[in-house]
């Protein structure tokens, strides 16, 4: 173990669990890297037109969580920094 | 109404055999009668960790290609009046049987039992197919470990897709110093990313070992492991029965033991 990994100081049961969350959505989507980079792209396109956003930092991706009366469904969460509100 | 239940994982290794062979000796000392048939065509294994290897005659590909009755092919368990267990071929390979003939298969021992219970082989290949076609209550057996959590996703999509609508989780071989030092994912964190009910969690404990060179279950004894399948049976029939807290157990006995080792 490096000093930069001692400094950090994430347990390999983190690095485990993140690593795992990011795998699984790609098992489970069946949705290629390019195809979701496409879906983010085109996201930010959108919201630019209403807002200055971050789309350098902007994050996607699709999980399978229990949302209240829904069950167990997929959903897409956008993550998306606004740099400011009141573009227009 | 009986119940037909498969104990499945994907990655191989990861103790279905295991954990079959004692969620069903424990199952039949309650009182219930139990059949366990070993699916794992070829690569038979839950006849050694019963301790019944010595008294097979006929197998699961006998009694499809009718061979043989049905009855025929069972061995009564040694310590279990209630128990038996239907052995797989050692000779032939999985697509020796499909999967409308398991299910009739499995339609003739629900007569006879309260609980049929399949050891999926690993894989999701004819052998998964074939063990989950009769069932209709899923355990899922995973390790805290990226491999086989990354197999055991797979899996429930399988069984979802296949209509499942019970499927619980069973986490096998946790560590308990290693969670403590944060090198390994905790039950909770397992949950939270399989998103399935949880039935149990089994401690890594060489006493599984010692029992499997026995050929004899550990279920109901007072080893970590032991508990933990007691406490699996019993939620597999229904019982709201609390997780033990082994981290304070195993220093509460090393304590108590520690004193009569002084002596």
């Amino acid at each position: 173990m490096g000093l930069g990994n001692f400094l950090r100081r994430k347990s390999s049961k983190e690095i485990a669990k993140d690593r795992l969350k990011i795998l699984l959505i790609s098992d489970r989507v069946n949705c290629s890297p390019e195809m979701m980079e496409m879906i983010k792209t085109d996201i930010a396109k959108v919201i630019s037109k209403y807002m200055k956003i971050d789309a350098q930092s902007m994050e996607i991706q699709i999980t399978k969580t229990s949302t209240k009366g829904l069950g167990k469904t997929p959903a897409l969460y956008a993550n998306i920094p606004i740099l400011d509100l009141n573009k227009l | 109404m009986s119940e037909v239940i498969v104990v499945t994982s994907g990655k191989g290794g990861v103790g279905k055999t295991t954990t079959t062979a004692n969620v069903g000796t424990g199952l039949a000392a309650m009182g219930k009668s139990v059949v366990l048939i070993d699916t794992d065509i070829g690569l038979r294994n839950l006849d050694v960790v019963m301790g019944l290897e010595n008294r097979i005659v006929y197998n699961l590909v006998d009694v499809i290609e009718g061979k043989c009755r049905v009855k025929q092919a069972l061995i009564k368990d040694k310590r279990h009046q209630s128990l038996y267990l239907m052995p797989s071929a050692q000779t032939r390979d999985k697509s020796a049987v499909t999967p409308p003939q398991m299910i009739k298969m499995i339609q003739q021992l629900k007569e006879q039992f309260d609980y049929i219970i399949l050891d999926c082989p690993a894989g999701i290949e004819q052998g998964f197919q074939n063990a989950i076609a009769g069932a209709d209550h899923a355990l899922v057996v995973t390790t805290p470990e990226v491999s086989a959590i990354r197999d055991a996703d797979r899996i429930i999509g399988l069984l979802e897709a296949n209509e499942f609508k019970k499927i619980d989780l069973i986490i096998n071989r946790l560590r308990y110093d290693m969670v403590k030092r944060g090198e390994m994912m905790t039950a909770s964190d397992v949950v939270d990313i399989l998103s399935i009910p949880l039935i149990g969690v089994v401690p890594d404990d060489e006493n599984v070992v010692i029992a499997t060179n026995q050929g004899e279950p550990l279920v109901g004894n007072s080893t970590m492991a032991g508990r933990a399948y007691q406490n699996i049976c019993e939620r597999v029939l229904g019982k709201e029965i609390p997780f033990i807290d082994f981290e304070r157990t195993i220093s509460f006995w090393t304590r108590v033991t520690g004193i009569f080792h002084k002596n």
